[in-house]
């Protein structure tokens, strides 16, 4: 390039718009009649609904219902004297999280604050006992050990915490259900005694361990050159999608017992758990093969080219390339599941939704519905949001360098 | 008349070809690709294939390193020969590197993790022997600086000269490019053609589809002309350029040299 074309291609600052807080609403709402005309119905609108929604939320709402029942409605019938095993779970989560945070977040400090406020408020209730205080507390000082070593950076740090992930999961599960038949220092606390948001949480986390990697399988057989596999595959994806998970979960705990030997029935938990894992893995099949055939065929011939076995070309090529493509709707899958776990209160299990319903039935709190409800529905909202914010930042994080 | 390049004089060889294919024939549902192409190539050998589309070039080269099946005739390649047996094709194709007319780099990884994949994987180095080598691949093609990044923030003559880094990594005895300038700009061209020209004269042996009229010129020991899946004429650039036998490698050397 001549010096003179330098010159002339140096390029200007893109224009700068500014807005005083009136300019912005005058811009924004106001800016002709009829966008003045809809700004006025839209806040009249929204007045007249949310009104009595606050009216009664200030002045009718009683929350003694949720206060009384909140262990039930967190962890069911799970043993008092086991509590400190949930713990143990939510404190190595907090910890996970705190590393994960550390190593891979830049900024969100609003976020993180408020993250951590949530413990450190509970903790300050007048109404908590001592030992559960320590506990809340014990959230925030795990998650800021982690943070505070997950800043380091370090490579093997970074496997740490990709490994705890995929541990933790399976860590969990070993954690509530327990080791010893007997009495003793880690027993076994019996599945008819999880429920609220701690089987609520089981299922979904059980669920998603295990329909994922039968998903991917499933969908890889799919495409398989082997008639055998495809045919078993498509079969399977297309008998499981035919049905509703309802029919399936009463299967699971009306027909299993019957082919089984009555020695080795397994527990309703367990035979829901298998459900839902075997329904949601034929839909995740279908989203995995969406990421698949996305795949240009380029991929497979240069992998080829270099000589890398069909494995190795699937392991280290393909399935990174699919998956990340389907995170949207993996994600979406995981999402759905979360909320199908309701579907287990028919099977008679006490997941969360199943034992606000035993709580309303109480004769004290009969009428309490709304607050019980709210509360509910606010609980699957947090969980929900948080995953799609996961799914979010792990796309945005996976993007690099996309072609 | 003076010989257009110097490389067509040298004898090259030894006795046996390198790659040896007899009577090649490849159908594409009815469609027959390839009718009968013979051809050997000698170690260090530099082959200009070219041809209008549709003549079976480009699934010609694609059949020895077997991304596509040839199903009558015999290839062998350096005294393996490529049957169903997947030992074989492994063998052969750890011996031969690919540069495609896509370049097909993996989206997903950056450069480094591009070139250094199959040696780990396939050859089993240690990382930092496969990372050394590819260090010295990105200065040869020219682009040192670019280990860190990711294909899809390299320009497409870049791309391709990672592709050839990739290909060479795994230290292949044969190199076979596919159109490897097809897909590029002009202004990148060049880039890429210099890095084959310099791989060329180094003494690879080459098989190259193109339409590259200036690099078979500059470095091709033989041509062959391909049409509807034959071979219509071969032999030095010479022959092909000045004093061409067939009519039809006369008309289609009229049509890509007029402008």
């Amino acid at each position: 390039m001549t010096k003179e074309l330098a010159a002339r291609a140096q390029a200007l600052p893109p224009p700068t718009e500014r807005y005083t807080l009136l300019g912005w609403v005058h811009k924004n709402l106001f800016s002709t009649w009829y966008n003045a005309l809809l700004t006025v119905l839209a806040f009249g609108l929204s007045y007249a609904l949310l009104k009595p929604i606050i009216a009664w939320l200030i002045g009718q709402s009683q929350w003694e219902v949720l206060k009384v029942n909140f262990r039930l409605l967190m962890v069911g019938q799970y043993p008092m004297a086991q509590m400190w095993r949930v713990w143990v779970c939510l404190h190595l989560l907090a910890a996970i999280v705190g590393l994960t945070w550390g190593i891979w977040v830049h900024g969100r400090r609003l976020l993180a604050a408020v993250l951590l406020l949530v413990p450190l408020s509970l903790a300050l209730l007048p109404t908590i006992s001592s030992p559960t205080r320590l506990f809340l507390l014990g959230l925030d000082v795990f998650a800021l050990i982690a943070f505070g070593l997950g800043r380091l950076r370090s490579l093997a740090l970074r496997r740490l915490a990709i490994w705890s992930w995929v541990v933790y999961f399976f860590l969990v599960i070993l954690i509530i259900t327990g080791l010893n038949p007997a009495e003793g220092w880690f027993p076994i606390v019996p599945t008819t005694l999880w429920g609220g948001l701690l089987l609520t949480s089981l299922l979904t986390v059980v669920g998603i361990a295990f329909s994922f990697p039968l998903g991917v399988l499933l969908a890889l057989g799919r495409r398989s050159r082997l008639p055998a596999i495809r045919w078993v595959s498509v079969g399977y994806i297309e008998v499981i999608r035919g049905v509703p998970l309802v029919t399936i979960l009463f299967m699971a705990s009306t027909m299993l017992p019957l082919f089984l030997p009555s020695g080795m029935r397994p527990q309703l938990v367990v035979r829901a758990m298998v459900g839902i894992t075997l329904f949601s893995a034929a839909y995740l099949a279908e989203g995995v093969r969406g990421g698949l055939q996305a795949i240009p065929h380029g991929q497979y011939e240069a992998a080829g080219a270099l000589g890398l076995s069909g494995f190795h070309t699937m392991a280290l090529i393909i399935l990174p390339q699919a998956l990340r493509i389907v995170i949207p709707v993996l994600m979406g899958q995981f999402i759905a599941l979360f909320k199908d776990t309701t579907l287990v209160a028919t099977i008679g299990l006490l997941e969360l939704l199943a034992i606000s319903r035993s709580v309303l039935a109480q004769p004290q709190f009969v009428g309490f519905q709304r607050e019980v409800y709210l509360f509910i529905t606010l609980i699957f909202w947090v969980f929900c949001y948080f995953m799609s914010y996961i799914s979010q930042r792990l796309e945005i994080a996976l993007g690099v360098g996309e072609r | 008349m003076s010989p257009i390049n110097d490389l067509q004089q040298t004898p090259v060889g030894g006795e046996q070809p390198i790659i040896l294919c007899r009577d090649v024939h490849k159908w594409f549902g009815n469609f027959q690709a390839l009718q009968g192409i013979s051809m050997e190539v000698y170690k260090g050998e530099v082959i200009v294939i070219f041809g209008p589309s549709g003549s079976g070039k480009s699934t010609f080269i694609r059949t020895l390193n077997r991304l596509e099946e040839h199903q009558k005739g015999q290839i062998v390649i350096d005294g393996i020969e490529l049957t169903h047996d997947v030992r074989n094709v492994e063998q052969i194709r750890m011996e031969t590197g690919m540069v495609f007319q896509q370049f097909n780099l993996f989206p997903h990884l950056n450069v480094m993790q591009n070139i250094t994949l199959a040696p780990i994987w396939v050859r089993k180095w240690p990382k930092e022997k496969a990372e050394e080598v590819a260090r010295q691949l990105l200065d040869r093609v020219g682009i040192p600086e670019q280990a860190d990044k990711y294909p899809g923030q390299l320009s497409g003559g870049q791309q391709q000269r990672v592709a050839i880094a990739r290909a060479l990594a795994m230290q292949p005895k044969i190199m076979l490019f596919d159109e490897p300038t097809s897909a590029l700009d002009p202004e990148m061209i060049k880039e890429v053609l210099d890095v084959m020209i310099e791989l060329a004269r180094s003494g690879m042996t080459m098989l190259v589809v193109t339409h590259e009229m200036g690099f078979a010129k500059a470095v091709a020991h033989r041509m062959y002309f391909f049409d509807q899946g034959l071979i219509v004429e071969s032999g030095t650039p010479d022959d092909i350029f000045i004093r061409p036998q067939e009519d039809r490698t006369k008309l289609f050397l009229s049509q890509i040299l007029s402008h």
